[in-house]
């Protein structure tokens, strides 16, 4: 599923594991590589080991087994402040008792810059995340933004190749945090900079990233671009961890190449596209997203199998309706159609018919 | 035979007191004592006995002797004074009849005569120092040491002698004992030793005698200090309390020897409050009368190594109720301890307490 | 948006008329009322045991009181009649100062009095505790109308009734207030020119005040030094382990604080535990450790150390381990990561442990007194002495108020330096 190692990668995981009690793994053999200027995300819930490989990857925690080098060299044995990495707290980390311009002249001090220099380059990593103001003030004065701007200023102020966020919005409101994400990736991509990005926000991963690696019980579970992850998921965790998404259970009756069909638990057989089910018999878990399920029998290929539902809750969001059904069983089943001016407003009771185009239809494993 | 002959006089006594006082006598006291062995030794050779010849009578104690002073005060301005027999050093006592606090005794009438018939204030002689206090035991600081370690001192005198007995040396920490040593030590007759230390002569004269011994002397404040010192070989000689080297040599068996040479005499006694109401003061003076009589105190030296205050006591004194060693040669008033000795001069310490403690407290700080 | 209704002088009205300003202060009177009295009850018992107790310590340093007594009250005749003797004159009183003297003490001696009397004038001039109490009875008994001159019949009860010192003495304590205790609390004293210096061989406690207050500090610093990264080790631990080890670090204050120093004593004596191992190591010379100010320090940090690491753990478990890891991550060492980044703010866990472990080792008495030895004793023994063993309470209370002062005085510099704001004890 990762990638292997290639010659111009200039982060790297080779079969890293850790475990802090000597008795259960936190990450189990993670193999991972990014070339340089590439914005990666680190996603999962927590206790997932994405942490952990940021971690890692700073030098504030040890790796048990396997290497991790930074442009080829292997970095296990150097410590933190020699690795020259920036990094981005969840609560910021800025230091409280010295001004926004302390905070910034810190790194530059400790590498032994001379004060006009230090002065300049302040001033310059300021004015670049709009903060050219703010330089006497104390954090404390400062509002959650503010700060953020702030840690992310004193994170690249020393020039660093690469970047390490751990989880850095959590702790803003919605709209600031849409405002930060942008601001982030604008910086990340001019200044070209490698980033390691971790968060547990799907949305964020999916808006910021080039490349994201989910995480899950000590592994990554898919690695890919936002919308590879999004549209095809390579199994059920993943599925269910990004984006809203309809399951149902059932067995694999029979696969044809690209398309299989299913006989659900309640006994219907639907057809879906076979992801990582190998043979007939198989127990399945069915995956299709809300936007892709049709009620509109006109739409649907021809011979495709339909199944019958019947609507629970019909709930207006102005852009999308967002329809709850009765499927299968299953009561959890959602659909979302958008709002056009020919589109079927629904109502609790109402039976209908409801289908798909197999390849949207994933069968995972169970 | 003299047991039952006090028991029929204090018997005769009450009977002559007659029927009338009977019913103006309260039946419940409170004594008040030091706690501790000595506090045992007055309950077992004279409250006990008292308790048991008079049916329906019952004692309280209250381990109050060291406060005596200043809670008598606060009773006496409360006007609620709930002891009934206090037991004091003779300082103290002294302080209680100046102030009224303690009522007169009338020696001869109130106490019992000897069984040959001396009559009480002959046979307390001396240790009647005032007209409120009722002597019971002479008590003597002496000095104590460790016969493994040093040769047999033989006067006090040794104490400054750093060649023939070298090692440390235990004072306490005030002028009061130490000041008279080092001016008898020093060639100046006993007599004359207060007159010298009213001059500012015989203060220097006292200092410069115990400045050749101060860097060899470990301060004590509590009279416990110097046998466990003496115990653990800390010093091999030091003064304290008779009793508590009694217990240290016969009950716990340690290497310590001890040197009666001008061993400083105190008492303790009694008093009475003054003011107590009438039924009270008759239970309290028949009490009294019978704890002080000849028998009583020879008694109570069965149980600790203090000698009674009455001379016609000394002949009785047995053997000790536990360890049943004799125990007149461990009395301070035995003859053949007692040929150098010198009462405590609570009159004089009065007056120059204050103005010698001073000095002594800078003479130490030198 | 609704728009409140104003009266005339265009304040803001309420619902029923009444300005809004008024009618909020009447809801908020309530509320302090009852927040009153809810801590009443601890007002009263800190004004009953605290602020009364110090007041009275505060008062007891002027008044010039024999017992329970002022002493003019005491002998009021006296007191007025010797206003106009003047002791440089180098001649004794007049007779008329003899005769109320015969007067006072006559009732001094019929109330009891005459000993407290002189128990007050000889802390100024030892020997007039027994010249009071043993001229009692015979003044008593002087018939005023016939046994003058009463100059010739008190010399002759007793001869120091003829020294001119003591009747300058009682000339210059015969007032309601005094300041002879403050002068004695700094060695200093009134003589026949005025006020001067005690003999250096009667100083004790300017010297005793600076001791204090310097061992105070060491300790302190002692405290600092072993309490910081016992701290930091309980604020880096997970809660579970913390508390275990929190629990251990307080487990001291489950035993006597005599036992404690008691145990200090055996360990470190000549011939204690320690010197035992240091002469098995082959040294010949045994260690002075104890009995000295060497031995009160070690004991006293042992005994303070919790006060030190309290409010330091408390303060360092609000600092996020991520302050480090940032600075770190920004290129400092670990010393410098320290130094720059988690020290500057633990300050005020410094300041908060510093200040309360130098405020109760400057008052406190029963270790000094048992292993200070000759040089290791505190300000607060001689104030204990005074107290209980001389009963000097007007002394005891002058130095107590000096030493009141003193604290307040450093609390005040503190404050200046480091700002009492910045004091946290949890």
């Amino acid at each position: 599923m990762a990638d292997g190692a290639s010659s111009d990668a200039f982060v790297e995981f080779e079969r890293v594991q850790k475990s802090y009690d000597g008795e259960t793994l936190v990450v189990k053999d993670l193999n991972l590589s990014m070339p340089k200027g590439e914005f990666l995300t680190m996603l999962g819930p927590s206790g997932s080991g994405k942490t952990t490989c940021l971690m890692m990857l700073a030098g504030f925690e040890t790796a048990t087994h396997g290497d991790i080098r930074l442009d080829g060299t292997s970095i296990n044995n150097i410590p933190p402040h020699k690795r020259g990495i920036g990094m981005v707290f969840q609560n910021y980390a800025l230091f409280p008792h010295m001004t926004v311009a302390e905070n910034l002249a810190f790194p530059l001090e400790v590498r032994g810059l001379g004060k006009s220099e230090r002065e300049e380059k302040v001033q310059r990593a300021l004015d670049m995340v709009q903060m050219g103001a703010f330089g006497g003030r104390r954090p404390a004065q400062l509002s959650g933004g503010q700060q953020q701007r702030i840690a992310l200023a004193r994170a690249l102020v020393f020039e660093p190749e690469l970047v390490l966020m751990d989880e850095p919005l959590g702790a803003l409101d919605k709209q600031l945090r849409e405002h930060m994400q942008f601001e982030i990736t604008r910086l990340a991509h001019e200044l070209g900079i490698t980033t390691v990005y971790v968060t547990h926000d799907q949305t964020e991963a999916l808006t910021m990233s080039d490349r994201v690696a989910v995480f899950d019980d000590g592994r990554i579970q898919q690695l890919a671009p936002p919308d590879v992850l999004y549209e095809r998921p390579e199994n059920s965790f993943v599925a269910q961890f990004i984006g809203e998404n309809n399951t149902l259970e059932g067995v694999i009756k029979e696969i044809r190449g690209e398309t299989c069909i299913v006989q659900l638990d309640d006994g219907e057989i639907i057809d879906a596209n076979p992801v990582n089910v190998t043979e007939p018999g198989e127990r399945t878990k069915v995956s299709i997203r809300p936007e892709r399920v049709e009620y509109n029998m006109d739409r649907l290929q021809e011979g495709a199998h339909t199944l019958k539902a019947e609507v629970l809750e019909f709930v207006y969001m102005g852009d999308i309706f967002r329809t709850r059904l009765r499927v299968a069983g299953n009561e959890d089943f959602v659909i979302k159609t958008r709002n056009a001016p020919d589109q079927v407003r629904l109502k609790p009771g109402q039976q209908i018919e409801i289908g798909w185009l197999p390849q949207d239809c994933r069968a995972l494993d169970a | 035979m003299t047991l039952t002959r006090t028991l029929m006089a204090t018997s005769a006594l009450t009977l002559a007191a007659g029927m009338v006082t009977a019913q103006d006598m309260v039946n419940d006291m409170t004594l008040v004592s030091w706690g501790g062995a000595y506090q045992a030794s007055q309950h077992n050779a004279y409250v006990e006995p008292y308790l048991a010849m008079n049916d329906g009578v019952s004692a309280v104690w209250d381990e109050s002797s060291a406060e005596a002073v200043t809670k008598l005060r606060a009773m006496s301005e409360a006007g609620n004074i709930t002891w009934d027999v206090v037991d004091v050093v003779a300082a103290d006592a002294m302080r209680l009849c100046d102030e009224g606090l303690a009522m007169e005794i009338d020696f001869d009438t109130m106490l019992a005569p000897a069984p040959d018939g001396t009559p009480a204030t002959e046979d307390f002689g001396d240790l009647l120092v005032n007209e409120c206090f009722i002597p019971q035991i002479v008590y003597s600081t002496t000095f104590g040491y460790r016969t493994d370690l040093i040769d047999q001192p033989t006067s006090v005198c040794d104490i400054f002698d750093l060649e023939g007995f070298p090692g440390q040396r235990a004072l306490e920490k005030r002028p009061i004992g130490n000041m008279e040593w080092a001016l008898i030590c020093d060639g100046v007759a006993i007599e004359d030793v207060y007159d010298e230390l009213e001059t500012e002569e015989g203060v220097a004269r006292a200092f410069a005698k115990l400045d050749t011994i101060k860097d060899s002397v470990v301060w004590w404040s509590a009279g416990a200090e110097t046998p466990q010192l003496l115990a653990d070989g800390e010093v091999v000689i030091g003064s304290t309390y008779n009793g508590r080297l009694f217990s240290a040599i016969e009950e716990q068996g340690q290497p310590i020897g001890m040197l009666w040479d001008w061993q400083m005499f105190d008492i303790d006694g009694w008093i009475i409050p003054a003011d107590l109401p009438e039924d009270r003061l008759n239970r309290a003076l028949d009490f009294i009368y019978f704890a002080t009589d000849t028998q009583r105190l020879a008694d109570q030296a069965k149980y600790i190594s203090y000698g009674p205050a009455r001379a016609s006591s000394a002949p009785l004194v047995g053997d000790h109720a536990e360890l049943g060693i004799e125990m007149a040669p461990h009395m301070p008033t035995d003859p053949a301890n007692a040929v150098n000795t010198f009462l405590f001069n609570y009159n004089w310490w009065a007056s120059y307490r204050d103005d010698l403690d001073a000095q002594f407290q800078a003479w130490l700080l030198q | 948006m609704a728009h409140a209704e104003t009266d005339a002088q265009g304040r803001i009205l309420a619902a029923d008329g009444t300005p809004l300003k008024q009618s909020l202060q009447r809801a908020l009177r309530a509320q302090k009322m009852r927040a009153l009295l809810l801590i009443a009850p601890l007002l009263l018992f800190v004004v009953i045991t605290f602020v009364m107790p110090i007041g009275d310590m505060l008062l007891r340093s002027v008044q010039n009181k024999a017992g329970t007594h002022y002493v003019p009250d005491l002998i009021p005749n006296v007191a007025e009649q010797i206003e106009d003797w003047d002791p440089a004159s180098g001649e004794l009183p007049p007779e008329e100062v003899f005769r109320a003297m015969v007067v006072d003490l006559q009732v001094a001696f019929d109330e009891k009095n005459h000993t407290q009397l002189g128990r007050r004038f000889n802390y100024e001039s030892p020997g007039m505790d027994s010249l009071f109490r043993t001229s009692g009875r015979r003044v008593s008994g002087l018939d005023l109308e016939t046994d003058g001159p009463f100059r010739e019949a008190l010399i002759d009860i007793n001869d120091d009734w003829g020294d001119l010192e003591y009747w300058a003495t009682i000339k210059a304590n015969s007032g309601y207030y005094t300041n002879s205790f403050f002068l004695a609390a700094v060695d200093m004293e009134r003589d026949s020119t005025g006020i001067a210096q005690k003999d250096p061989d009667q100083r004790i406690y300017r010297k005793l005040l600076v001791r204090t207050l310097w061992l105070s500090a060491v300790i302190t610093f002692c405290t600092l030094l072993l309490g910081y990264p016992v701290a930091w080790l309980l604020a880096d631990l997970p809660a579970r382990k913390a508390n275990l080890l929190l629990i251990l670090v307080l487990l001291p204050f489950w035993t006597s604080l005599l036992v404690r120093t008691s145990s200090w004593k055996i360990l470190l004596q000549q011939e204690g535990v320690i010197n035992d191992f240091w002469v098995w190591l082959g040294f010949v010379e045994r260690l002075s450790l104890i009995n000295n100010q060497l031995g009160v320090v070690i004991a006293m940090t042992h005994i303070l150390l919790p006060f030190m690491i309290l409010p330091l753990y408390s303060v360092m478990k609000t600092i996020p381990p991520s302050y480090l890891r940032a600075a770190k991550s920004l290129g400092a060492t670990n010393w410098t990561a320290f130094w720059r980044v988690y020290f500057p703010q633990t300050t005020a866990g410094i300041g908060a442990g510093g200040l309360l472990v130098f405020i109760l080792a400057v008052g406190y008495f029963i270790t000094p007194e048992l292993v200070g030895g000759a040089d290791g004793t505190f300000i607060s023994n001689r104030i204990y002495f005074q107290f209980s063993a001389i009963g000097n309470w007007g002394l005891a209370a002058a130095l107590g108020t000096i030493m009141l002062v003193v604290v307040l005085v450093l609390y005040y510099v503190y404050d200046r330096l480091v700002g009492i704001d910045n004091v946290k004890l949890g």
